[in-house]
């Protein structure tokens, strides 16, 4: 049983670093959750805003990140930032090539695009706000950014769970190619230890059950935090 | 901007469009086909199947398709039985490889779209061909799945586009297609802003020709459903008309 110790903590095993690789995963999803939800909230609302231009940068922005491949926009905001960043550092007196960090220019490429698909979810779920709400707010003299914060947003994070939950599931199969900067994601990690090992196949399929933990422990997480949100509103489809 | 170069680079990309087609329409043919075997295992009441098809679905789309990719491709050629079997003339080759893994991944969410649409087949609808003396494969071909069809077809569309973007993971086996074209012309040139602008709109044009294409199709599918008076009790002869359409 020689692949134990392939894949054991000790100092010839990778388990160690598998694991690491696991949480930088999970670290740059995250990070791009965060950048995708400034990113999707922002074009929501141009979208919503009711502005020709707004929502034609809307428009354009979540068909471009929607319809190209991941690797692409990876590439671009990849090599285009270190472009970046080398003229930057060439203005301020630094000779040679800056790289953009691989975890930055990770978490900013699955951002994007998971800006483009949370702005639909966010739009679906201030779409699906009833109307009499808003009127009742204002009804009683709430002001506008009162009403925002108050009747808004707390019903648009509940309607727009389930949808987040997808785009973290899309989000963290993308963080996989993220690997091609050489950030030491799971998926670099395990094809790392392939390489240097030569045994591909265990390593790919133990990087392949590692990501299956990931999925399911997320899917787990979003069916509990849609049941609790879900507590003090009536069960079944209807709405009262 | 620089019109030559753009120019340039815009026929460099479309050179590698082909591959492009290539893969996806050939890992979308083997998927679908796949993918009709995985629901027919699913909801054939069988334990022992329906766990398989189950399992199939929750591995193939819970872990990434980069990942399986090089599984198939590196990993498989590891075993010396695998390079003496007569499937290596297929297995070493990388267009083959990622044909394979993007039809196996592709197979698992699209099983999951037909079961929806098959879920979406009103019980009477089946009940009232019974009725008429239809069953087994006649029901399955004119009841059953024209109706099903017609429902996943919005949700395959978009997995359909999923798949287009999928083709550019083939680049990363050294399958030269549109992306793994362009990653080369961005390191030789270093101007990413405008190989990126001519790759995207090579697949965003791909895109939109191919959801326009399905949504002919969907609207030749629900045909009989156009022009459908709003009360349907007050002309019953419309029901006959619906007959003639479906055949």
């Amino acid at each position: 049983m020689a692949f134990i110790e392939t894949l054991g903590f000790g100092s010839t095993g990778w388990g160690g670093l598998l694991l690491i690789g696991a949480l930088t995963t999970l670290a740059v999803t995250l990070a791009s959750l965060g950048v995708g939800a400034v990113l999707g909230t922002l074009v929501a609302w141009a979208k919503l805003s009711g502005n020709r231009i707004a929502g034609f940068v809307g428009d354009a922005y979540t068909t471009i990140f929607r319809g190209v491949p991941e690797l692409l926009v990876i590439y671009l905001v990849y090599f285009g930032g270190s472009h970046a960043v080398t003229s930057a550092g060439k203005a301020l007196g630094f000779e040679g090539f800056l790289g953009l960090p691989s975890f930055l220019a990770g978490a900013i490429a699955v951002g994007v695009i998971s800006g483009a698909y949370q702005a639909e979810v966010y739009r679906g779920a201030f779409l699906a706000v009833l109307p009499g709400e808003i009127e009742a707010a204002r009804a009683i003299g709430m002001p506008r950014l009162l009403r925002f914060r108050r009747i808004i947003v707390p019903q648009i994070l509940r309607f727009a769970l389930p949808g987040l939950g997808n785009v973290w599931q899309l989000s963290l199969k993308d963080s996989a190619l993220v690997s091609v900067t050489g950030l030491a994601e799971l998926m670099r990690t395990s094809q790392v230890a392939a390489g240097s090992t030569r045994q591909y196949f265990l390593f790919y399929i133990v990087g392949g059950c590692l990501y299956l933990v990931l999925t399911s422990f997320s899917d787990r997480a979003f069916g509990a935090a849609e049941a609790h949100t879900g507590k003090s509103f009536r069960r079944g489809l209807g709405r009262a | 901007m620089d019109f030559p170069f753009l120019i340039d680079t815009l026929g460099k990309l479309m050179a590698a469009l082909p591959t492009t087609l290539g893969l996806f329409s050939l890992s979308v043919t083997i998927g679908g086909l796949l993918a009709i075997g995985i629901v027919w295992m699913r909801v054939s009441g069988h334990f022992v199947l329906e766990r398989f098809a189950r399992a199939y679905v929750f591995v193939f789309r819970g872990s990434p398709l980069l990942i399986q990719m090089f599984l198939v491709y590196y990993g498989l050629g590891q075993f010396p039985a695998v390079r003496h079997s007569l499937f290596w003339p297929l297995l070493r080759e990388p267009f083959a490889c990622a044909v394979i893994s993007l039809a196996l991944c592709t197979a698992g969410y699209t099983a999951e779209i037909f079961r929806g649409g098959l879920l979406a087949v009103p019980a009477r609808e089946v009940e009232a061909a019974r009725a008429t003396g239809m069953s087994g494969f006649l029901l399955l071909r004119r009841i059953i799945a024209p109706i099903a069809l017609r429902q996943a077809l919005p949700s395959y569309s978009t997995e359909i586009v999923l798949m287009v973007k999928s083709t550019a993971l083939a680049s990363l086996v050294t399958v030269w297609e549109v992306t793994g074209v362009a990653q080369r012309i961005i390191s030789q040139t270093y101007r990413t802003m405008e190989v990126f602008l001519c790759a995207a709109a090579i697949y965003l044009v791909l895109n939109f020709i191919i959801v326009r294409l399905i949504g002919l199709w969907e609207h030749r599918l629900s045909r009989h459903r156009r022009g459908m008076p709003v009360s349907s009790l007050s002309k019953p002869l419309q029901a006959g008309g619906n007959l003639g359409d479906a055949s």
